[in-house]
């Protein structure tokens, strides 16, 4: 591994200020399981790591009536164990759930896997379709950026030098609401996404669609909204031909390329399958959801 | 710059002076010669280097040494209390779940994070907790059965 100073400041200021200060190359740690692999194959300059995890807020969850704030840097294995979160956001806690082993998932975080920006991570989708906002600080202040915005690019993001995410902040569900999260692996565990699709659904009393929110991952660089399942959607009872219709939505939106995991062809084909699906998983939660 | 960490191994207090780019494996194996804890592969993928750190299970492969300041980990040497094997080790030997043994300790640390967790596991749950623990020689049956074993004797026992 590359040479490293390392640094665990206690607060955002104490961060942002190593980070904006630092003359050698700095890379933000959170669980390090992106990270450290990264680091490994490294080679030249030694690297400033800030570690995020000691500063108060970045390992808590709190859930209260306007949202769930989700410190970033919380392993999933103790976001996966908090109950009333699995409640109101199954869908995100399925995501996070399917990251890596037991053993990974003691370490990666929520945020690490947005900032590392995979076109595969599968929290993205979820976050996506409960209209995340990312709470950002840096040299220049406080900001907020929608969680669609926040990836820019296969493994970039829209943090700036000295910026680091501070909070993810989901709105809570209103009534008749949940949301669910599918993909598609050759195997039964351990892998990455081939294709992925999150949703969130609120329903009215009548069964109606009030408004869905749907997005895919590993179907493009960045995880993408699919607007046109929504149009589908909202306003309509969610029969089988709407969500076959919400499949095609899905395929046409992808962007998918091939490589040994899957062609591109396949992809496009089964992101339709999975986005329909999901669809319907939230829709059913939704039913039951007070 | 070498970096000064305190932290607690099985209980006991321990300091070492380490290079921060160190893994928690190669802190753990090279300064303080506590070898029972493999290197697989090196990358977080086979679940050799299982630990248990402040609670969570974790590959020492993916955690800094430095990052254990102030930490509690748990490691297999740990796990026998003297001679007395712990039950998971007495299961595994008895249900023969190991041939060349490099994944044993890993696989007997996650056992036991599993069975903290989930005392009464069903089989499928056992086997997708464990997914992170590859073998290459046993293909898993025995183990499977070595740690339902575990259980059920641990349930009986509590």
């Amino acid at each position: 591994m590359v040479a490293v100073t390392y640094h665990a400041p206690t607060s955002v200021d104490e961060a942002v200020a190593l980070l904006a200060s630092s003359d050698l190359p700095s890379k933000v740690m959170a669980g390090g399981t992106d990270l450290i692999i990264q680091m490994q194959k490294l080679v030249g300059d030694a690297r400033l790591i800030v570690d995020l995890k000691k500063i108060e807020g970045m390992q808590t969850v709190s859930i209260d009536a306007e949202a769930l704030r989700l410190g970033p840097s919380l392993c999933c294995a103790k976001l996966t164990r908090r109950e009333d979160v699995k409640a109101l956001f199954p869908g995100l806690v399925e995501a996070a759930y399917l990251i890596g082993s037991s053993q990974v998932q003691g370490r990666a975080s929520v945020g690490g896997n947005l900032c590392n920006a995979s076109p595969a991570a599968d929290t993205i989708p979820a976050l996506i379709a409960n209209r995340a906002v990312c709470h950002i600080a840096g040299p220049e202040g406080e900001r907020s950026v929608p969680v669609e915005d926040f990836v820019t690019g296969v493994g970039r993001n829209c943090l700036t030098a000295g910026e680091i995410l501070t909070q993810i902040e989901l709105p809570r569900p209103s009534a008749r609401t949940s949301d669910a999260y599918l993909r598609f692996i050759p195997r039964t565990e351990m892998d990455i996404a081939v294709a992925s699709a999150g949703a969130s659904i609120t329903l009215d009393d009548d069964g109606i669609c009030r408004d869905a929110r749907l997005a895919i991952g590993a179907v493009a660089p960045t995880a993408i909204i699919v607007a046109a399942a929504s149009d589908l959607l909202i306003g309509n009872i969610i029969t089988p031909d709407i969500l076959a219709a919400v499949a095609d939505a899905a395929s046409s939106a992808s962007q998918p390329i091939s490589d040994r995991r899957g062609t591109a062809e396949f992809r496009r084909h089964v992101v339709g399958v999975l986005a329909k699906r999901a669809v319907s998983i939230a829709a059913e939660r939704a039913r039951e959801a007070v | 710059m070498k970096t000064h960490v305190q932290t607690e191994i099985n209980g006991e207090a321990v300091e070492c002076l380490i290079d921060p780019s160190t893994t928690l494996l190669n802190m753990l194996r090279n300064d303080l010669l506590l070898t029972g804890t493999k290197e697989g592969c090196g990358s977080g993928d086979c679940g050799a280097c299982s630990v248990v750190m402040d609670g969570e299970l974790v590959c020492a492969c993916l955690v800094l040494g430095v990052e254990a300041s102030g930490a509690k980990i748990e490691t297999i040497e740990g796990v026998a209390d003297k001679d007395q094997l712990h039950v998971i080790q007495e299961k595994f030997l008895e249900h023969a779940a190991l041939q060349c043994g490099i994944c044993t300790p890993g696989l007997i640390v996650s056992t036991k994070a599993l069975l903290a967790q989930n005392p009464n596991p069903t089989e499928e749950e056992a086997r997708y907790f464990l997914a992170g623990n590859l073998c290459r020689c046993t293909g898993y049956d025995k183990i499977i059965k070595a740690v339902m074993d575990a259980a059920s004797v641990l349930k009986e026992a509590s």
